[in-house]
């Protein structure tokens, strides 16, 4: 008899209701010594949205990856995942809290803050004059921009949802009953489609390009995309080395986590490789409205964490998970796992921050305003950990009546 | 060269038997040289008791020296041998390296780990290969066990035979090719456990 059925531990409670304390204790105290109250785009204000705006895109996007990880793993009939698929599901059962967090911020933002230093695009009476947001007025508007956000998490939810009931109505249906696999491909086909044109393309431009609304790139999507996804990775590689220092998912072994491992390590190469390309056009052709927007990242005050992001993001992998040993070995890869996430966190951070807050990194006032950061970020991961942990309670963590069981069982690389 | 060994052959037409086989032989202390297959079997190898393949080191090893070779030659053509203005660039432009360094990485190593390969399969233009059974490539697994002086070849055979296998034959075939790699010695598993 295996153990399949998860339960949240004491402990794992503590931590994560501590670390949304944290994340609360760190938004009062923000807003204490911030004030964003005080004065239309001050940097209290402007820092406070920026931080909101980071963290709930952020965490969002690394939970969506992990659909996008079923997803993908199911329309290329790849059976070896299958034993761990719960973990991926409850972490995609993120997006429901998640994406009402970041629709609150996103159009709390539009609608209730008069803030326009991170969307500029916002302020009619500057639009008028402005020629280039003039030009990309058809888009860069507060009622196309709600629309489509509201659009955006609501199919991710749908689907969600969708996938979730008949991956549930599996377990209790009939062992060798494949219609509820056949339905499971079409709604990954589905979702697949909508993470294309969501992730992979407009959403990206939406709520992180447009705050440097007078540049753009067309590699920053996928960039985008490269970014969250090998976060997401990381996280679910996290949730499995979890779960299985309990005594859980006992079919997981070495093999399963080599090729998350190997997940991880090429798409580290391929984030470098959009990043690097979209560096070295714009370097290239050094033409002055597309290198402001590396202006006061490369060469501005920024220039430390542009550099550490690289050196993370891209150095740390190369060497560390080249090794076919280090990918089957737990403590590696949670090490690594646990670095990737804070560097993409960082690359979302070089994204969204020197847009709105070109003069100095936090005002002056680094160390102080990075500890904020941190601790907003904190609250998210108490709140994932906990709603994960919730998820994962809800179903056995075998789907157990999956045509590929076998298969992920005797997998083997 | 020149010189000719003695080999017991046992071939089997099931995995299933094939398996059991082979950790029977090598239970009683015979070392197998190879088991011919007509497809890739999952698991053999380890079976086998063979080591993990080097290949991915030398690898890692020729793609470094890709890299080194690219940035080494073009800093010393841009910066000493024969610097250009090209577009008010910097001499020493590190960006405009990359791929032209990520390409020779990869030809390096590519071509490398091919060669490589090669050499560790003994593979190369008009080199011979003994066949130990035709249908190797077909339906049949087959065994090959080398013979020593000390080896009891009728027990062996009696060994291959009832544990399954369809056919078992003694062939003799001539060794080595540029390089002799089936020259050294291979001591028997059990007088080595003896004499430790």
């Amino acid at each position: 008899m295996i153990r399949e059925q998860f339960e949240m531990t004491g402990r794992y409670k503590q931590w994560a209701y501590a670390l949304i304390g944290t994340g609360v204790l760190s938004l009062i105290l923000g807003y204490v010594f911030l004030k964003p109250g005080e004065g239309t785009n001050s940097f209290g204000e402007t820092k406070y949205w920026a931080v909101l705006m980071h963290n709930s895109i952020f965490f969002l996007l690394i939970a969506i990856a992990s659909m996008f990880f079923i997803s993908a793993t199911t329309m290329a009939m790849g059976g070896w995942q299958t034993a761990m698929r719960r973990v991926p599901e409850a972490i995609s059962g993120f997006v429901y809290v998640g994406g009402a967090i970041a629709l609150a911020v996103l159009l709390g933002y539009i609608y209730m803050s008069h803030n326009t230093a991170i969307y500029h695009w916002k302020d009619t009476e500057h639009v008028a004059h402005d020629k280039i947001l003039n030009g990309k007025k058809g888009f860069l508007n507060t009622t196309f921009y709600t629309v489509a956000t509201i659009l955006v998490i609501g199919t991710w939810m749908a689907l969600r949802a969708w996938y979730r009931k008949n991956s549930l109505a599996e377990d209790a249906g009939q062992t060798g009953d494949r219609s509820y696999f056949w339905r499971s491909l079409t709604i990954c086909a589905a979702f697949i489609v909508v993470y294309g044109l969501t992730v992979g393309s407009t959403t990206p431009w939406l709520w992180l390009m447009s705050i440097d609304a007078h540049w753009f790139s067309t590699m920053y999507s996928w960039y985008t995309f490269a970014s969250s996804w090998v976060a997401g990775l990381s996280l679910i590689m996290l949730f499995i080395v979890y779960l299985k220092n309990k005594g859980y998912l006992e079919y997981v072994n070495e093999e399963h986590i080599h090729d998350v491992g190997k997940f991880i390590f090429a798409f580290s190469i391929f984030w470098t490789y959009l990043w690097f390309s979209q560096y070295m056009l714009i370097w290239y052709s050094n033409q002055p409205e597309e290198t402001v927007y590396f202006q006061p990242r490369l060469l501005g005050p920024y220039r430390g964490i542009f550099f550490l992001n690289l050196i993370i993001n891209f150095v740390a992998p190369i060497l560390i998970l080249m090794k076919r040993s280090s990918k089957r070995n737990y403590a590696t890869v949670t090490f690594m796992s646990v670095v990737l996430i804070f560097g993409h966190w960082l690359d979302f951070y070089q994204m969204i921050m020197p847009g709105p807050l070109k003069g100095e990194v936090n005002g002056g006032n680094s160390a102080g305003l990075f500890i904020f950061d941190m601790g907003v970020a904190a609250g998210f991961i108490g709140l994932l950990m906990l709603i994960v942990g919730n998820k994962l309670t809800k179903a056995s963590l075998l789907p157990k009546n999956h045509p590929f069981v076998k298969e992920s069982i005797v997998h083997h690389t | 060269m020149g010189q000719v060994k003695k080999y017991i052959v046992g071939c089997f037409d099931d995995e299933k038997v094939l398996f059991p086989a082979v950790k029977k032989v090598r239970a009683a202390g015979y070392k197998i040289q190879d088991v011919y297959t007509p497809m890739p079997i999952h698991g053999l190898d380890h079976a086998l008791g063979m080591r993990e393949t080097s290949l991915h080191t030398a690898g890692f090893i020729y793609g470094i020296t890709g890299t080194t070779t690219a940035l080494t030659c073009m800093s010393w053509v841009f910066t000493s041998d024969w610097p250009l203005n090209i577009g008010g660039k910097p001499h020493l432009p590190l960006p405009a390296f990359i791929p032209i360094t990520f390409e020779l990485t990869v030809l390096f190593a590519a071509v490398g780990m091919v060669l490589t390969f090669c050499y560790l399969c003994q593979l190369a233009p008009f080199v011979k290969k003994h066949h130990f059974h035709e249908r190797a490539t077909d339906d049949l697994m087959v065994m090959v066990i080398e013979c020593t002086e000390r080896t009891n070849e009728e027990e062996v055979k009696a060994m291959l035979n009832s544990n399954g296998a369809v056919e078992v034959n003694v062939q003799e075939a001539p060794v080595g090719w540029w390089l002799g790699r089936y020259d050294r010695p291979s001591k028997l598993f059990k007088t080595r456990e003896v004499a430790y």
